[in-house]
C-alpha cells in the first residue's frame, strides 16, 4: 500500500529509536491526544520500545470515550423508546456501556440500530426508508464533524424530511487547553493528531506553545510517523525549544483544510461541552445552528435528560486525563473487559484501556536494543 | 414446484413438503442412500475410529463471490472432519426456511450444495426441512452434520503439540471474512477477492501421506487465525510465537482492512488450514501443501514455545513482540 | 478519532471519487476538498476525502528517516 508500507519499515523504526535513546537525557511525559495514536502505539508496541524515562500518556482523544455518561445514556434510553426510528451510528458506539445497557443490547432487544461506516450511509438509509425517521448518531472531533455537516447540507438540498443528526462533536485545542488549565499533571509535550490537524491546521496549536510553553508535534499514524514525531518532541525538549512542528507534512499544513472548516462552520456553532471525567470545558463542543433545526434530532425528538452517573469504580475520567494508566484501575481486566466493559475506554476501538488489554504490552523489541 | 415462494405448508409434512423434497432436494442430492427417503440413512463403516461433527450456517448475504450458504455448509462440515484426520463419508443437511423465501434462491443453494458434495465425493444422505413464519427466521438457515472414519493411524490432537513445533498455514488469510463484510449493507467496498470456501480433505490427505509428524490441524473459521491459534495454544498448554511478516495476506485484503479498520487476523477463512507439525516435518509438509491447488501459498508462520503457556505472541512488522489475543465480541468497522 | 487511509483516485463522477487502496475500491465524497484529479492520492475518513497527499513532502519525510538509517550504519 503506497504511503503506508514505506512508513512501517523496520530499519527506519530502529534508527529512530536509536536516535531517541542517543539524544534523550531528561525524563519526559508526552501526551498523545488522539485515540488513533493510542491504538497505533499499542499495536506496534512503541510505548514499550521507548526508554523508561520517556512516558507516553494517552489523552482525551477518543471521541467515544469522552462522551459523557449522561449523553451516552440518553441515546440508549431513546433507542429503547422509539419504535419508528432507525438509529444509524458508527461501529465504535455500539458497545459503549451506559448505566444499564448499550446500543448493541438495545438492538438485541428489538431496537432498529444499524452500523454505518460513514454518515453518508445514514443518508442512504433515509432515502431507502421514506416512511421512517432516520437519526445519525455520531461523536467525533474535527476530522469527522465536517463529514456530518456535509450530510446535513446534502439532506437539505434534496429536501429529505426524514434525516436528522444527533451529534456530540468535540474540539481538540480547547480540550488541550482544558487539560493544561486543570494543572492536574505535568505534560512536557503533545503529540498532536494528524488528521484533526489536516482539517484545523497546525496554527491552531500556537497558543499551547506560546501561553503554556509546551512543544507540539503533529504526527501521522504509521509507526515511523509516530516514532519520528516523538523524536522531534524529545529533540525540542533537549534543545529547550517550545515550537509547533509538523511531522506529518505530507497531509498537514499550517492553514489546514479551509473548505472542510467552512462546511463545518456553516452547519455547526461552537458551544460548551461536557467531557467524561473532565466535566464542562467552555467552547469545546459544537451544536447544530438554529437555521438547520430541521436536521437536529435534539430539537425534533424528545431525547430526554439521561442519568449522568459513571459506573461505580470506573476511572475512565482519570485515564482520559492521563492521570493513571489502565492497569492502575481496579476494574481493569477483571470486572472490566472488552466482553463486559464497565466504561467506554475499554470498549472503544481506540479507548486506552482496550488498547492496553488487547495488545497486552509488548514483550520485547527484537534486535540490538536496550530496553 | 408450483409456487415461487416457500409457504408454511412446505414445512408441515404434507403434500407440499413432499413436492419440495422431490423437486428440490432429491433432484439435486440424488444418491442411493437418500433415495428411499426413510427417516434414516443406513450404512456400514469400515474402521474402528470414527469422527462425527455438526455445524450450522446462518451467513448473510446467502450468495457472495466465491460461494453461498450451501457451499459453505458442505465445506464447513467436511473440513471439521478433515482437520481431525478423518476421511469424510456422509453428510446430513437440515434446513430452516423463512416463509416467503424465493424458491429459486433455495434451488440455487441446494444445487450448489449438490455440486460441492459431488466434487468432494461426500454425499448428503439424509435431511430435514422446516418452515417458520415470516419474520421468525432470516431467509435460510442450514445445519449439516458429517460422519467420517479415521483409518490411517494418525492421532491428531492439540495435546501432542510440543515446544519447537512449526506452525504452518495453507494460504492467504482473511479472504472469506472480507468478502462477506464487503457485501454487507452500508459497507459497500469493491474488493477484488472472493471467498476461499473449499473442501480441504484432499489437501489434508496429501499432508498426512507426507508425514507422521503432524500434531494437530484446525481450520481458522470464525474469529480468524488469531482466535484459532489461541484455542490451540490453550488446549495444548504451550505458547506460540508467530511473525506478522510471514503471514500470507492478499494486498487487496490488507487495503480493505485498512479502510474499514478491520484486522485480517480476525477474519474468517473457509478454505484454509493451520497445521502444527514437528520441526523435522515442516519443510516436507510445506512442500506437500504447495503441490496441491489449495495450498499454493502455504507458509511457515511461527513456532510453538515453552512460554507463555496458553498465549500467542506476535512479532510485528516493526520487530516488537506483543500479545495476539482472541477475538473479543464482534468486529465492527471503525472510524477512529 | 482519525482513521484515515491514503488511496489513489481512479475515477471521479460528479462529487464522488472512486479510491483504490491496494486493489480494493471504495467511494469517497469530494465535498470537503478542492482541486483533485484522477491519479491524486487522498486521505479518506468516514467516506469523505479530507486532504490530498503531498508526494514531495512524503518523499522528504522518508528522506529524513533514511538519514537516520544511514547514520546507523558502521
Amino acid at each position: 500500500m503506497k504511503y503506508v508500507d514505506e512508513f512501517r519499515q523496520r530499519d527506519g523504526a530502529r534508527a529512530i529509536m536509536k536516535k531517541i535513546l542517543e539524544i534523550s537525557g531528561r525524563p519526559a511525559t508526552i501526551m498523545e491526544i488522539c485515540g488513533t495514536h493510542t491504538h497505533a502505539i499499542s499495536r506496534f508496541g512503541i510505548r514499550e520500545a521507548l526508554p523508561s524515562h520517556i512516558r507516553l500518556v494517552s489523552g482525551p482523544g477518543c471521541p467515544v470515550c469522552v462522551t459523557s455518561a449522561s449523553d451516552v445514556n440518553r441515546v440508549i434510553e431513546f433507542s429503547r423508546r422509539q419504535e419508528e426510528v432507525i438509529l444509524a451510528t458508527f461501529g465504535d458506539m455500539m458497545k459503549v456501556p451506559g448505566s444499564d445497557s448499550s446500543l448493541q443490547e438495545e438492538r438485541a432487544a428489538g431496537a432498529d440500530v444499524r452500523v454505518v461506516y460513514s454518515p453518508l450511509g445514514a443518508l442512504d438509509i433515509a432515502r431507502a426508508n421514506p416512511g421512517r425517521q432516520v437519526i445519525f448518531y455520531g461523536v467525533g472531533f474535527e476530522t469527522t464533524v465536517p463529514a456530518i455537516a456535509a450530510t446535513i447540507l446534502m439532506a437539505r438540498a434534496e429536501g429529505l424530511g426524514n434525516y436528522s443528526v444527533l451529534a456530540y462533536p468535540k474540539l481538540t485545542p480547547p480540550a488541550m487547553k482544558g487539560l493544561l488549565d486543570s494543572g492536574s499533571m505535568q505534560i512536557d509535550g503533545f503529540l498532536c493528531p494528524g488528521h484533526v490537524t489536516a482539517i484545523i491546521g497546525a496554527e491552531a496549536y500556537g497558543f499551547i506553545a506560546r501561553d503554556y510553553g509546551a512543544p507540539c508535534v503533529v504526527a501521522g499514524f504509521e509507526p515511523l510517523d509516530a516514532l519520528y514525531g516523538i523524536y522531534m518532541l524529545i529533540r525540542q525538549l533537549e534543545e529547550g525549544r517550545k515550537d509547533i512542528e509538523i511531522q506529518y507534512s505530507r497531509v498537514v499544513t499550517w492553514e489546514g483544510n479551509e473548505k472542510a472548516r467552512r462546511v463545518m462552520e456553516q452547519v455547526f456553532e461552537v458551544c460548551d461541552a461536557d467531557w467524561r471525567g473532565i466535566r464542562t470545558i467552555p467552547m469545546s463542543g459544537m451544536k447544530i445552528r438554529l437555521e438547520f433545526a430541521a436536521f437536529d434530532a435534539e430539537r425534533r425528538f424528545d431525547i430526554g435528560a439521561g442519568t449522568g452517573n459513571e459506573p461505580a469504580g470506573c476511572r475512565c475520567g482519570e485515564v482520559l486525563r492521563g492521570l493513571i494508566v489502565p492497569p492502575e484501575c481496579n476494574l481493569f481486566g477483571e470486572a472490566c473487559t472488552p466482553e463486559s466493559p464497565a466504561g467506554p475506554c475499554m470498549v472503544s476501538s481506540e479507548g486506552t484501556c482496550a488498547a492496553y488489554y488487547k495488545y497486552g504490552g509488548a514483550v520485547l523489541m527484537t534486535g540490538e536494543h536496550e530496553t | 414446484m408450483k409456487h415461487d415462494r416457500i409457504l408454511l405448508a412446505h414445512g408441515s409434512g404434507g403434500k407440499l413438503s413432499q413436492q419440495l423434497v422431490q423437486d428440490i432436494f432429491l433432484k439435486a442430492f440424488d444418491n442411493e442412500l437418500l433415495a428411499p427417503l426413510n427417516d434414516q440413512a443406513v450404512f456400514s463403516l469400515a474402521a474402528s475410529r470414527h469422527a462425527f461433527t455438526t455445524d450450522s450456517f446462518v451467513v448473510k448475504p446467502i450468495f457472495f463471490p466465491g460461494g453461498d450458504i450451501g457451499k459453505l455448509a458442505v465445506c464447513g462440515t467436511i473440513n471439521d472432519l478433515a482437520v481431525g484426520g478423518a476421511e469424510p463419508l456422509y453428510l446430513s443437511a437440515s434446513f430452516i426456511i423463512e416463509e416467503g423465501t424465493a424458491v429459486e434462491d433455495l434451488r440455487q443453494v441446494v444445487e450448489s450444495m449438490a455440486r460441492t458434495a459431488k466434487d468432494a465425493g461426500v454425499p448428503i444422505v439424509t435431511g430435514d426441512t422446516k418452515v417458520v413464519e415470516r419474520g421468525k427466521g432470516d431467509g435460510i438457515f442450514i445445519n449439516t452434520a458429517g460422519i467420517g472414519v479415521i483409518s490411517n493411524g494418525h492421532n491428531l490432537s492439540p495435546l501432542t503439540i510440543r515446544p519447537g513445533d512449526a506452525i504452518i498455514v495453507s494460504g492467504a488469510m482473511g479472504d472469506h471474512g472480507i468478502t462477506i463484510m464487503a457485501h454487507r449493507d452500508g459497507l459497500q467496498m469493491d474488493v477484488p477477492v472472493e471467498s476461499d470456501c473449499a473442501p480441504l480433505h484432499g489437501l489434508v490427505k496429501v499432508v498426512l501421506a507426507e508425514s507422521n509428524g503432524v500434531r494437530a490441524m484446525r481450520d481458522p473459521t470464525r474469529g480468524g487465525l488469531a482466535t484459532t491459534l489461541n484455542e490451540l495454544a490453550a488446549s495444548g498448554g504451550s505458547g506460540m510465537l508467530i511473525r506478522e511478516d510471514d503471514i500470507p495476506i492478499r494486498d487487496a485484503v490488507r487495503g480493505a482492512c485498512e479502510i474499514m479498520g478491520f484486522d485480517p487476523l480476525y477474519l474468517a477463512n473457509e478454505g484454509k488450514l493451520i497445521a502444527i507439525v514437528s520441526p523435522d516435518s515442516a519443510q516436507p509438509v510445506l512442500a506437500a501443501m504447495k503441490s496441491h491447488p489449495l495450498g499454493r501459498d502455504a507458509a511457515v508462520i511461527g513456532k510453538v514455545m515453552e512460554a507463555p503457556k496458553g498465549k500467542v505472541l506476535l512479532e510485528t512488522s516493526l520487530g516488537v513482540t506483543r500479545i495476539l489475543d482472541m477475538l473479543a465480541g464482534e468486529q465492527f468497522p471503525r472510524i477512529c | 478519532m482519525c482513521l484515515g487511509i491514503p488511496g489513489k483516485i481512479v475515477q471521479i463522477t460528479d462529487m464522488t471519487a472512486t479510491v483504490d487502496v491496494a486493489g480494493t475500491r471504495k467511494d469517497a465524497n469530494l465535498m470537503l476538498i478542492d482541486d483533485v484529479r484522477v491519479g491524486d492520492y487522498v486521505i479518506v475518513h468516514a467516506g469523505f476525502a479530507i486532504q490530498k497527499v503531498n508526494e514531495a513532502e512524503a518523499a522528504e519525510t522518508l528522506r529524513l528517516v533514511d538519514e537516520l538509517v544511514k547514520g546507523m550504519q558502521p
